[in-house]
């Protein structure tokens, strides 16, 4: 085959730009693939559930086996532990797409980056606060946690975990460039966590002595909705920044 | 067509207190093949990231169509295809799933094309083999499959032929002729001598390195 044999390319259609644009579809197609991707490296995902279970399973045994003693403890634990298990699959969320030049990929296509990396959290959380929300309960349980509680509990982590998701994505995206990033994650992070640990384990609190548990859940509803509209923003200026460097 | 696509003026980087390139500058106009020379270590890469929009660490202007390539970043990245260092191709994906996924960060191509694209770089056959039980030549050709693909004016590859046997070199150099004759521009590094003739210009990039 000699190197000059030419072979047609299909002509260059005109006006590309008008149709590329549509937020709707990279943010599905996103979240399709990432999830796709949690799916066939399971260490991913499994990992951090098997923590939450293991903290809030070695509680009883460390401090005490006594019921009343547990239950007080129940709702900051079972945060905490929440809290520190989506810590520890945050540093995975761009770890692999920087690797492997997807993340170039990516900033080099015409898409927003803002939609893309919406997609990205979201389908983390769904692998991460998602499942942990759910097996919250039978922590609650494990804990001795009344059963006035359970309500407060998975509302409380089904808005605030989100929260932790989007503001553990900007950590993320800041470090991803370092080569090793893990604790860097964690100081530059925690911080933030804190306002959402508070109210969460308010909530639980409320529920559990009979007080109205809405201002804390609209206040978790608030920060949600600030993380979602903002969150997203930092991440893409920091992963610009991180892909530059 | 007489006005260059892509113009480089006055480039200067420097990394770690080591000039790379200084007062560089070239065009690049439709049906141009620009190959950027130069020995390990001496920008290559570094200058096909910036021409790529992804590394700001440069003095200088480059110019798409007339128009700062940060300006309308947009209008830039819809007329790009840039090949990274690291061909972009998920090792837990198939070489399918690898390319839908790039369709949809470029929505306006044709999804059908797919697996037209893979039996062009040789891929017939592996559609649904996950990229990690392919070889490093046969990910980098997944990688080239977008090539098949796109539809963008101008092409900036970082070391396309890596690990590319002899046939499938061949086929990608046909395949760079055939984007320059239907009007693209192609901006490459290699250290393959590519068997182009004289449609090859080529930027080098040692005489730029300095100390100072």
């Amino acid at each position: 085959m000699s190197a000059f044999q030419t072979k047609k390319l299909p002509e260059f259609k005109p006006d590309l730009e008008s149709e590329s644009f549509s937020p709707g579809k990279i943010l599905l197609a996103t979240l399709k693939r990432d999830v796709k991707l949690a799916f066939r490296r399971q260490s991913d995902w499994v990992n951090p559930l098997i923590f939450f279970l293991m903290v809030a399973s070695l509680f009883p045994l460390g401090v005490s086996p006594e019921p009343k003693l547990l239950s007080t403890i129940a709702p900051g634990v079972v945060w905490v532990a929440a809290l520190l298990s989506t810590l520890l699959s945050m540093d995975s969320l761009f770890r692999s797409d920087f690797e492997d030049g997807s993340l170039e990929q990516i900033l080099v296509s015409p898409q927003p980056l803002y939609f893309v990396v919406l997609g990205k959290v979201i389908s983390h959380w769904m692998m991460t606060g998602l499942p942990l929300t759910l097996m919250a309960p039978l922590l609650g349980v494990m804990l001795f946690l009344p059963f006035e509680g359970m309500g407060g509990l998975v509302l409380s982590l089904l808005i605030g975990t989100p929260t932790l998701s989007l503001v553990g994505g900007i950590g993320a995206a800041l470090t991803v460039g370092l080569r090793k990033g893990g604790v860097l994650v964690s100081l530059l992070v925690i911080p933030l966590y804190i306002p959402v640990l508070i109210f969460g384990t308010a909530a639980i609190e409320a529920s559990l002595t009979g007080l109205p548990v809405a201002g804390h859940l609209a206040l978790l509803g608030a920060m949600l909705v600030m993380g979602l509209t903002l969150a997203p923003l930092a991440i893409a200026a920091a992963l610009r920044i991180s892909v530059s460097g | 067509m007489s006005e260059p696509l892509l113009i480089v003026k006055k480039l200067f980087c420097e990394r770690d207190d080591r000039v790379l390139f200084d007062q560089l500058s070239f065009d690049v106009s439709a049906g141009d093949v620009v190959q950027i020379e130069g020995q390990n270590g001496s920008g290559k890469t570094t200058l096909l990231r910036i021409l790529g929009a992804l590394s700001r660490h440069y003095e200088g202007e480059i110019y798409w169509k007339g128009e700062s390539i940060h300006d309308d970043s947009l209008a830039y990245r819809n007329d790009l295809l840039y090949l990274g260092h690291q061909p972009g191709v998920k090792a837990v994906l198939t070489p399918e799933e690898n390319l839908r996924w790039f369709m949809a960060l470029h929505p306006s191509l044709d999804v059908g094309q797919i697996c037209h694209a893979l039996s062009e770089v040789g891929l017939r056959g592996f559609e649904d083999v996950p990229c990690h039980m392919l070889s490093a030549g046969q990910n980098r050709r997944v990688g080239l499959a977008r090539l098949y693909l796109s539809q963008a004016l101008l092409w900036i590859l970082d070391e396309p032929f890596t690990a590319i046997d002899k046939q499938g070199v061949a086929a990608q150099e046909a395949l760079l002729l055939a984007h320059a004759e239907r009007g693209g521009a192609v901006i490459l590094t290699t250290h393959h001598e590519l068997n182009l003739g004289q449609f090859v210009r080529r930027v080098n990039l040692d005489k730029q390195v300095g100390t100072k």
